[in-house]
């Protein structure tokens, strides 16, 4: 039933604008006279305008490489060239390279964090700049958190210090639906389109359990967790209905009738993006029965999830996760603030491994992002001690290579191999040990920081003039 | 390896302490033991405890008799239990949402609020703290209606039906932007109240209160007094501060106030005035993560403050958390990793902690005659994939469960045979 929905109502959002733009031109041509232009939606009104830093190729030698995907490589070399991870192994050819010593020191990939809200909720920590929940009503599924992003936020450039290469920033959590995520890569920029991550694809926040009946149980509902099912069941029937009016536009105009487009409704334009295949969820919740729940909607209204977020109790139904092929994006150790995070243990996401369900670490937290490295390591002992076999390798695929394929970029980022985008890590020592920095930080080839170097560090406009500008950070 | 044997070593046994009841007789045998104290460090190290006291610590590992229960230690770091150096532990179950928390008051008594009162053993948050190191802790309010947010407790993480170890133990005042959000909104009025109650308390220190004493100052009677044992230093004073500026009011402020005992709380620009601090004689308790500009209050944060501080000469505890001030080892461990000698930082986990509330006599280093609150590590505590072996609290070695444990051994094989509330850990 699925493959058959998307081959119906699919096929709109497969084309990109380029094709977009002949189609309309091959249909003008054929097409009625009496046919008005056919009408067509602009995905991507807002498009990235990243580039990356100028780079030279560069050499790394006699390093512990781990390559994000489950390999460790002892006393070996890495060639970073055009913006790519050229060669990896011994006796490389890089003539003309510049060429760092990483011997004693560990490559990784750039950590990925599939959860922040940099830029939504910035620092200064302002009522002003606090843009990261629109808690007007349960659904929101029109504002898009990229709209409300402050490329400004020095904790960007905190995040960079340890390591973190990509980050996805969500809306916040109040809303049964909040609103569309994007996928940024850590270069500040002037613009939030310099920092858009080329073709990621689109995420949508949704929220189970105890904030949107907190937000809204005194404001017209829904006060209780049945109240937020209906809630999402009513969306989706409506998301549903839309894509079949759009879908019947399309087939209408195609049979040569003079059809009206529908009104485009940017909520469930994005609803419909999603039962499309083309907008990843990322669903907050905690609690595992939530999580069964949550299951049981995507199926009932043909859709993926892609990832729960905090998934605290995800130790619980690792094995329902894995059979439903669902991330869970959790905390080594956050627990008991509310609730819904009281039963948080320590060996959350070595169960979820130990399931081969997906399991990524992420941080939620302006101050967490800058110590991934520290929450894998921690979350990686602790499985161990409870007799869970995995290696560091594997562990830090929780950072890189799990976290890209659920924003969709796994093609581009998230491991070292060769063709990928050189978003690598060189980290000081073993980054499993409290003591490890991120010493230097490529992001597509070019140095966007090192340690040792202060004039790498970016300090954003607001830290200018201020007091520490240019500190150490 | 030679080795003594217990029952030559005379003096072992002779220092007994009563009042202890079922404590256990132990020794730590092999450990690289911090005793925090002149003789430093001391490698393949025998500590004795007995009645809930450290007896003895021997520069070797011997073999004992059978009336001590032995923990092997070797190839292992022992150290003193950590002390929580600013928490709510025993306080606060569930912060959000899930009933009282008695760490936040709505009340006019302000300074008088006593966290004692509200205390329990019982918290679920006691065994998931106390098995990673943790033994005691500073506990305190963290709200309440007005800049003073009471008198806090020092609490053991031990299996007491009452965990206070000593009551009343020092006065929180917030003076930071939250502190003048409860005061006029503005420091303007903050520091002007401040100066007031701290002026009324030492005209107070001359009454014999009852109810029928005529008094007109601003604050209650049962405020004024509970600033007193403040006025006269017998207390310390916990503030609550970020900015520099402020920092070097409250400097200014002991010239009018010398028995004041100071220790800045948060303290996020305290490296801009670290030798004014220095000479003032403050410890500072803070995290050594916040380095962000979270306000106007924080422009200047650093990952440098801590170490930046200790080159100074400012004493620092590392601490400020409840629900996981079980990561006071990992933020001391950046701390370390951005400036702070590593024995600094275990300092920060111990002794100042130790010395700031008055209990060094007791707590933070390893003695004869010092409570035996021990930690055993499989390495070096500061590194996040380290966790304790063994917990000793008041001489007993305490399981290492918790209600987390718990849950982590009912799911580590899910069982899809039969519900998992039929699997009890």
């Amino acid at each position: 039933m699925k493959n058959i929905n998307k081959v119906l109502f699919g096929g709109l959002s497969v084309l990109s604008m380029a094709t977009l733009v002949a189609c309309e031109s091959d249909k003008a041509e054929s097409a009625d006279k009496e046919q008005a232009p056919f009408v067509e939606i602009d995905k991507n009104p807002y498009p990235s305008t990243y580039k990356a830093l100028a780079s030279l190729p560069t050499l790394i030698t006699n390093v512990t490489l781990v390559d994000g995907i489950g390999g460790i490589t002892e006393n070996t070399s890495v060639l970073l060239a055009e913006g790519k991870i050229k060669a990896i192994g011994n006796n490389l050819d890089a003539a003309g390279a510049k060429v760092i010593d990483g011997k004693g020191k560990w490559l990784t990939p750039g950590i990925i964090d599939v959860h922040s809200h940099l830029g939504v909720y910035p620092s200064p920590g302002t009522g002003s700049h606090a843009d990261g929940n629109e808690m007007t009503k349960p659904v929101t599924a029109a504002v898009w958190a990229e709209h409300s992003i402050w490329p400004q936020d020095p904790g960007f450039r905190r995040a960079l210090a340890g390591g973190v290469t990509t980050l996805q920033v969500l809306p916040g959590s109040a809303n049964l639906v909040g609103g569309r995520s994007v996928t940024v890569k850590n270069l500040p920029g002037r613009v939030i389109q310099d920092m858009k991550f080329p073709d990621a694809p689109y995420g949508l926040k949704m929220a189970c359990g105890e904030n949107p009946k907190r937000v809204y149980g005194k404001k017209g509902g829904p006060m209780t967790r049945m109240g937020n099912v209906a809630g999402y069941r009513q969306a989706w029937i409506d998301a549903k209905a839309y894509q079949e009016s759009w879908a019947k536009y399309k087939a209408d105009y195609e049979a040569g009738k003079d059809a009206k487009a529908p009104k485009r409704d940017l909520n469930k334009e994005t609803l419909a993006g999603v039962l499309d295949g083309e907008i990843l969820v990322h669903m907050h919740c905690y609690r595992a029965d939530d999580m069964g729940t949550m299951m049981d909607l995507m199926k009932e209204f043909d859709y993926q999830i892609t990832s729960f977020q905090h998934a605290v109790e995800a130790y619980k139904i690792a094995d329902r996760l894995a059979e439903n092929n669902i991330c869970s994006a959790m905390w080594a150790d956050w627990w008991g603030f509310k609730m819904e995070a009281y039963d948080g243990i320590r060996e959350n996401v070595a169960f979820v491994e130990q399931a081969k369900a997906c399991a990524i670490v992420h941080s939620d937290s302006a101050t967490g992002i800058q110590r991934l490295n520290q929450e894998a390591a921690k979350a990686w002992a602790d499985g161990v001690n409870a007799g869970v076999d995995i290696s560091k390798a594997q562990a830090w695929t929780w950072l890189t290579s799990n976290a890209a394929k659920s924003l969709g970029i796994f093609e581009q980022t998230g491991s070292i191999e060769t063709g990928k985008n050189a978003d690598v890590v060189l980290w000081t020592a073993d980054p499993f040990s409290t003591y490890s920095h991120a010493e230097k930080v490529f992001i597509d080839g070019g140095l966007a920081f090192d340690m040792n170097s202060p004039e790498t560090w970016p300090v954003s406009d607001y830290e200018l003039g201020q007091v520490a500008e240019g500190d150490q950070k | 390896m030679s080795k003594l044997t217990l029952t030559a070593l005379a003096t072992i046994t002779a220092l007994s302490v009563s009042g202890v009841a079922n404590a256990e007789k132990l020794a730590i045998i092999g450990g690289t033991v911090h005793t925090m104290t002149k003789r430093g460090v001391i490698e393949n190290a025998t500590v004795l405890v007995e009645n809930g006291v450290i007896t003895k610590i021997i520069g070797q590992e011997i073999s004992t008799d059978n009336s001590y229960r032995v923990i092997d230690a070797k190839g292992k770091v022992v150290t003193p239990g950590f002390i929580g150096a600013f928490t709510s532990l025993g306080l606060v179950e569930v912060g959000s949402w899930a009933g009282i928390v008695d760490a936040q008051a709505k009340s006019d008594l302000n300074a008088a609020l006593d966290a004692t009162l509200a205390v329990t053993p019982d918290s679920t948050l006691r065994n998931i703290t106390r098995i990673e190191g943790i033994t005691s802790a500073a506990t305190s309010l963290y709200g309440s209606d007005s800049m003073f947010k009471g008198r806090g407790a020092m609490i053991t993480l031990g299996d007491n039906d009452e965990p206070v170890t000593k009551k009343r133990a020092f006065m929180v005042v917030d003076l930071s932007a939250r502190g003048a959000h409860h005061s006029g909104e503005s420091r303007a009025a903050m520091w002007f109240n401040f100066r007031t109650a701290l002026n009324e308390a030492i005209y107070a220190q001359r009454i014999d209160f009852t109810p029928q004493t005529e008094w007109s100052g601003t604050l209650s009677k049962e405020n004024v007094k509970a600033l007193i044992p403040v006025i006269k230093g017998d207390i310390p004073l916990l503030v609550e501060v970020h900015r520099a500026v402020d920092i070097r009011r409250i400097i200014h402020m002991t010239k009018n106030f010398p028995r004041l005992n100071i220790t800045l709380v948060g303290a996020t620009e305290a490296w801009r005035v670290a030798d004014e601090i220095a000479k003032a004689g403050f410890e500072v308790i803070l995290n050594p993560e916040s380095n962000l500009p979270s306000s106007f209050d924080n422009n200047g944060a650093t990952l440098a403050n801590a170490g930046r501080l200790h080159e100074a000469g400012v004493p620092v505890a590392i601490g400020m958390n409840t629900h996981n001030i079980r990561l006071a080892p990992q933020h001391t461990g950046n701390a370390v990793a951005n400036g702070l000698p590593w024995q600094a930082g275990l300092e920060a986990l111990t002794t100042v902690p130790a010395k700031i509330y008055g209990i060094d006599d007791q707590y933070g280093s390893l003695k004869p005659g010092m409570k035996a609150d021990i930690v055993v590590w499989s390495g070096d505590p500061l590194e996040v994939t380290v966790s304790p072996t063994n917990v000793i609290i008041n001489g007993d070695e305490v399981p290492l469960e918790s209600r987390q444990t718990k849950l982590r051994d009912r799911y580590l094989k899910i069982d899809k045979e039969k519900p998992q509330q039929y699997t009890r850990p």
